[in-house]
């Protein structure tokens, strides 16, 4: 029994018929699909860990001094350092944040948080044999033992004694006990320090890079770079989440009332730019992956026209007793169909497995894997897929149903 | 009297070519009354086949008027020659043109849900092919499992599952042996006995000696 839509039931006899030929065509949309969904995935999957990772530093603020980077000095020198005035004019041009400023920030955010100063320098360093440069942080040592962690060792007692990030002692082989000399023999003295602690991994952060640094107490950085009363950068760490803006606000307004004296910075613009190089990077590579769907619909378009040019002569057959060109059409429309249906939905079931693996091989968990902003690649691969399956399919079933039924009856 | 169910009024069909225009039809006019039997003769490329097609609405004169059960073809769109196609012709080919996808019984049933847009349950579809002498045991075979005399059978019964009012055959028995094509005039006969009109293409004279009136057709022409 052949069901009421036979038209239906002509296209599916013909897949079936040229099974292998079908299989392979459908193959190649299956490739294309899990390319472009696994991708997809993989993208959103990087994006959610790392918006979840930046979002545990959201109640946190730097402050730094105003270098013209913002909107008012784009005729300068863009992102740049700019030293206004050095030695002539006041202290509050120069890049770095004195006393002063410090102690408006501490009052300003006395009742949401706390406020700390940081003092970082990029030098080269040397142990044994091996030379490197590395970002040396001057930090309160009471503060020190507040925001970081040491895995392995102590906190630093002396003026001596430093800690290391775990990927700067995994490179440079540092233990407890190792001695690192800082600073550059041929322009100056250099100083040599004891590493006591190395810190737990911190990740990407915003207001301390600890991973590949050294991190000292404030008089060790300024025995060795001078000054005092001199910081490059103040971290807040508020309270309350919800009165991060409100902080941010107060601190703008206290300190560049007269003009920009400081940079206050939230994660949400860090977040935003991540965000948006990943997303960017992910659109660039799925644009790769979706050169596979075009070959898949090469391969598609080739069957469809071997199958029109092998039924000539059926074609003829079913127009001369009677089947309107628009069947005919709808004939090979379903079998391009039947096609990229089937493709896509293996399609969708081998880019669930393989996106599985990709996502926790490269992006190292799978716990967001089913969050709906990963999981929608999967549909929309497959909808693509589909789609350019059937559009490909139009130019051969379009021949199809303009063959004159006389000439079609004539092929052999 | 029965009335005229075909009427060809001076009836030109020309293709052109590259090389310059063949005429295949010159102004031919002839009726055909319902009911009858008709054989068209001819030699190879006198154009009786091109006379077949435009009987058939495959195709349309160039010039003249041709009128099917009244309707004039010339006048009428692809879609509604298709479904002139579909539901007053029935067509017997020389290399029978069944569907090869399709089983026995599906390719005479194929025109019946065309027209319907649903399955026979009228039992229409099995009485044909008991009709031509098809059992039930062959109707599930695909054509290629089955002979060609089996094969001209099943192709008369889907030519006739719609009840057309002509019944089109272009040389019916010319890939048969002559056993065989016998039978299957004698089907055809037997459908010109009960009332069916047949209009039959062929050039062997002993098939054609089986229809009441023979047009000859030489060079375009009624001869």
């Amino acid at each position: 029994m052949i069901g009421k839509d036979i038209i239906l039931a002509l296209s599916m006899r013909s897949v079936r018929l040229h099974f292998l030929r079908s299989v392979l065509a459908a193959l190649g949309i299956v490739i294309g699909v899990v390319a472009i969904a696994s991708i997809g995935m993989m993208g959103a999957n990087m994006t959610l860990s790392v918006t979840e990772e930046l979002s545990d530093m959201a109640n946190k603020l730097t402050v730094t001094p105003y270098t013209g980077g913002g909107g008012g000095m784009m005729m300068g020198g863009g992102g740049g350092r700019v030293v206004v005035g050095s030695g002539s004019s006041s202290d509050d041009d120069d890049d770095v944040i004195d006393d002063d400023q410090f102690r408006d920030i501490e009052r300003i955010v006395a009742k949401y948080g706390t406020a700390y100063t940081v003092r970082s320098e990029s030098d080269r360093i040397e142990v044994g044999s091996e030379t490197g440069r590395a970002t040396i942080y001057g930090l309160d040592a009471d503060i020190m033992r507040e925001i970081l962690t040491v895995e392995e060792g102590e906190y630093p007692k002396s003026t001596t004694s430093v800690v290391v990030g775990p990927t700067l002692a995994e490179r440079l082989g540092l233990k407890i006990g190792s001695k690192i000399e800082i600073g550059d023999p041929d322009e100056g003295s250099t100083t040599t320090v004891r590493v006591v602690g190395i810190l737990e991994e911190r990740g990407m952060s915003m207001d301390l890079s600890t991973d590949m640094a050294i991190i000292g107490s404030d008089k060790l950085f300024t025995g060795i770079y001078g000054g005092e009363g001199e910081y490059d950068q103040v971290n807040v760490v508020v309270n309350d989440l919800n009165e991060i803006d409100t902080v941010k606000t107060a601190i703008e307004d206290g300190l560049n009332r007269k003009e920009d004296e400081v940079t206050v910075q939230d994660s949400s613009r860090m977040m935003e730019s991540i965000t948006s190089t990943l997303s960017t990077m992910t659109t660039f590579v799925m644009a790769i992956a979706g050169i596979s769907l075009l070959v898949a619909a090469v391969s598609i378009f080739n069957v469809m026209m071997m199958s029109v040019n092998e039924r000539v002569r059926e074609i003829g057959i079913l127009r001369s007793i009677g089947t309107q060109r628009t069947e005919i059409l709808r004939m090979f429309i379903y079998e391009a169909t039947i096609l990229g249906l089937v493709g896509a939905v293996i399609g969708a079931v081998a880019s669930l497995i393989i996106g599985y693996v990709v996502v926790l091989g490269m992006v190292g968990t799978a716990e967001y894997f089913f969050a709906p902003g990963s999981i929608v690649y999967v549909p929309m691969a497959m909808a693509v897929g589909a789609a350019i399956c059937i559009v490909t399919g139009v130019y051969p079933a379009w021949r199809a149903s303009n063959l004159d039924p006389i000439e079609a009856l004539r092929a052999e | 009297m029965s009335s005229p169910v075909i009427e060809l009024d001076n009836v030109t069909k020309v293709y052109p070519l590259p090389s310059g225009d063949v005429t295949a039809l010159r102004e031919i006019s002839l009726t055909i009354d319902e009911g009858e039997f008709v054989a068209i003769m001819g030699p190879s490329g006198s154009g009786k086949s091109t006379l077949l097609n435009q009987i058939g609405c495959l195709d349309r004169p160039t010039s003249g008027n041709l009128f099917l059960a009244g309707k004039n073809i010339r006048e009428m769109d692809d879609r509604e020659l298709t479904s002139l196609r579909l539901s007053s012709l029935g067509y017997i080919f020389q290399k029978f043109n069944l569907i090869p996808l399709l089983t026995a019984y599906e390719n005479v049933e194929y025109p019946y849900i065309m027209k319907h847009r649903k399955n026979d349950d009228t039992g229409r579809v099995r009485d044909l092919l008991a009709l031509v002498g098809i059992d039930e045991s062959l109707s599930a075979h695909k054509p290629n499992e089955l002979s060609g005399g089996q094969q001209q059978r099943i192709a008369i019964a889907r030519a006739l599952v719609n009840d057309p009012a002509i019944l089109l055959c272009d040389e019916p028995t010319g890939n048969l042996d002559s056993q065989t094509g016998a039978q299957i005039m004698e089907v055809l006969s037997d459908l010109h006995r009960k009332g069916r009109t047949i209009i039959m293409v062929t050039h062997e004279s002993e098939i054609a000696a089986y229809a009441e009136r023979t047009i000859v057709i030489r060079d375009g022409r009624v001869a």
